[in-house]
């Protein structure tokens, strides 16, 4: 006889208790005290040393000192259990209460269903292989999205498209004026730190009137286009991708397949018309809240007088500049519709799809930016615009 | 291709296997749908119902096989032979599917608007005879949030006949709803095939529904990935010697009837 004894603190001294006795046969796991979840149970882990050190032949249990149990008791048995089974050694349940053996029992009775077959652990260039294979196939993805888009656009052309005037005007008052307080906000800033920051180095030299000039160009040919892009990135595009990603959740995209409807002439194409027609529009008002900006730091906080600084806009600010600016803006908001409504389109049938769909959209809107800001500054730069 | 005298069955599904990747979820099925019955696809959780149904609607290409419709080929045709197939079908989704930007009346007047000639006046009253033959009159005018489960799946039902389709395809139809409900979605079901003549296939697990309004039906067995019983489903309840399918009709354990 080795008895051994672990008890799991309990100030109510009523601990589960586990005590081991041996005869030369068996092992018998006395249990006692209350088993209950909540306070905590003992750990196993002397048992199975117990029966490390001098495998008995069987295991038997002594549940007579337990005060009560709930489903503590029966997950401390089953390790036990499954413990043993792996040992080969026979276990006697006699010994624990009826209300245990039948929980027992119950889990036992379904085996364990092999839900997927098994996948078998590919080499490091097997998966590489695939991953490449998966990244191409998701930028065919994308072309055959956009193939779709332009063939809608067509369609539309030919007044052939299935486009609900009401569902555009809403969601062009959604990306559009909806979007106006944000877009004030950012843009303002943007000036006014154009502003801050041009007017140290100007200062230098003695052209601080300069600022005028810089704020409005910076703002006209890159600043306003792409802060507003980025805005409507993360406003709008985000919307756009859990707005579609819901309507696959609830089937309501399959619902139009099956009644011949094109969910891209239906959904897609209002959303890409809409953010298109608006991208434009909201990056003049961000152009003129910009200068609005840059000129609130000049004129107050610098000090320069409102004459000079508005001629010094006007005679700074070209056609060209604000031409070349719009097309910027709208090529930008071609990428973020695309991208929300790409997002959105592929997003899986749940609640975790659809966020990550949005997430998704942002970051693919916000990279195809920059990307385009790139190409075209040096287009633009190549061809003397 | 109509085989001597008989016309070609409504729905005809040959060979078809489902996959996801290499995951087959149901291989080799083949069964016949005839005009104007009402056919079960049974079969516990997960065995691949919904997914059968989405292959034989349109949305999902099968693995393998092929889905006729009155002899015409659904998957060895292209996308715009498909479509035109895919207009003769209605469609009921498990959640209903309704379009949550649009009212009642818009989600049943969007099919009729698009695919008929009728007037904008005549869609409008033809969109309201619909959801009245499902008991939705007077509710025009609500969107789909306004609404419970059960008036959900009634206007589902009532966009899905908005053509008068020749194939009705419902998924779950009675999922979620209480015993009345739901007997009243089944007798609805029923009267709406027998006045309109409509071939009608029917994914669901409720046995009320299988029995009540089932001519014929099949059993998709998860574990073996096939159809393991077909045939009415009262009979297959008195005949079906497989353990699985008795087991599933009369709700019992699997395992006590001799295999």
């Amino acid at each position: 006889m080795t008895p051994a004894s672990i008890s799991a603190p309990d100030a109510a001294g009523r601990a589960p208790r586990v005590t081991l006795a041996r005869t030369p046969d068996a092992l018998t796991v006395r249990l006692g005290g209350s088993w209950r979840l909540g306070p905590g149970i003992p750990s196993p882990e002397p048992v199975y040393r117990e029966i490390d050190a001098l495998p008995p032949a069987r295991i038997a249990f002594d549940a007579r000192q337990v005060a009560d149990w709930d489903s503590g008791l029966v997950a401390f048995i089953s390790t036990v259990l499954r413990q043993a089974a792996e040992r080969g050694i026979a276990v006697e349940r006699s010994g624990l209460p009826d209300g245990v053996q039948r929980l027992l029992a119950l889990a036992e009775t379904v085996p364990e269903r092999k839900t997927r077959e098994a996948e078998s652990r590919s080499s490091w260039l097997a998966r590489v292989g695939t991953r490449a294979l998966d990244t191409a196939a998701s930028a065919r993805e994308i072309l055959r999205f956009l193939g779709e888009v332009i063939q809608a656009l067509g369609r539309l052309f030919r007044g052939r498209a299935r486009l609900r005037a009401s569902d555009l005007a809403q969601i062009m008052q959604e990306c559009g004026p909806n979007a106006l307080p944000i877009v004030s906000l950012i843009s303002f800033l943007v000036g006014l730190i154009l502003a801050f920051m041009g007017a140290v180095q100007l200062q230098k030299f003695g052209a601080q009137i300069y600022v005028a000039d810089m704020v409005a160009i910076a703002a006209a040919r890159e600043m306003a286009g792409m802060m507003t892009a980025i805005v409507m990135a993360g406003r709008t595009g985000a919307a756009f991708a859990a707005q579609l990603g819901t309507m696959k959740v609830n089937e309501e995209i399959d619902a139009l397949t099956t009644m011949g409807i094109s969910p891209i002439d239906f959904l897609v194409l209002p959303r890409m018309i809409a953010l298109v027609l608006m991208m434009p529009l909201l990056t003049i008002y961000a152009l003129v809240v910009s200068i609005v900006g840059g000129g609130f730091v000049s004129i107050v906080l610098l000090g320069l007088d409102v004459g000079p600084y508005v001629q010094h806009t006007r005679h700074a600010l070209t056609m060209h500049d604000i031409a070349s600016g719009l097309f910027k803006a709208s090529v930008f908001g071609v990428l973020v519709a695309v991208a929300g409504c790409l997002r959105g389109m592929e997003s899986g049938r749940s609640a975790a799809a659809v966020g990550l769909a949005a997430t998704s959209a942002v970051v693919t809107a916000i990279v195809m930016i920059i990307v385009a800001e790139g190409i075209l500054t040096v287009v633009y730069n190549a061809l003397g615009i | 291709m109509p085989s001597g005298s008989s016309a070609p069955a409504p729905v005809e599904v040959r060979g078809v296997t489902i996959a996801y990747g290499s995951f087959v979820v149901q291989r080799d099925l083949s069964f016949d749908v005839k005009p104007g019955e009402i056919l079960v696809i049974m079969g516990g959780s997960g065995c691949g119902k919904s997914s059968l149904l989405r292959v034989m609607n349109g949305l999902v290409a099968p693995a393998a096989g092929d889905v006729l419709i009155t002899g015409k080929s659904l998957w060895q045709t292209d996308d715009e032979g498909r479509q035109r197939l895919m207009q003769r079908f209605g469609m009921l989704y498990q959640m209903g599917a309704l379009w949550s930007s649009m009212t009642l009346l818009e989600n049943v007047a969007l099919p009729l608007g698009e695919f008929t000639d009728l007037t904008p006046a005549q869609v409008r009253e033809v969109a309201a005879l619909k959801l009245a033959l499902v008991g939705l009159a007077g509710f025009e005018d609500f969107s789909p949030s306004e609404i419970s489960g059960g008036m959900r799946k009634r206007a589902g039902l009532a966009r899905a006949m908005a053509l008068d389709p020749d194939i009705l395809y419902l998924d779950e139809p009675s999922a979620g709803l209480d015993p009345v409900s739901s007997r009243l979605l089944d007798d609805l079901i029923l009267s709406l095939r027998d006045s309109l003549g409509c071939t009608v296939v029917i994914v669901t697990h409720e046995l009320p529904s299988i029995f009540g309004i089932g001519d014929s039906a099949v059993y998709l067995d998860a574990e073996t990935r096939t159809i393991s019983a077909r045939g009415n489903p009262k009979q297959l309840l008195e005949e079906c010697r497989d353990p699985k399918v008795h087991a599933f009709l009369t709700r019992s354990q699997p395992g006590a009837a001799p295999s």
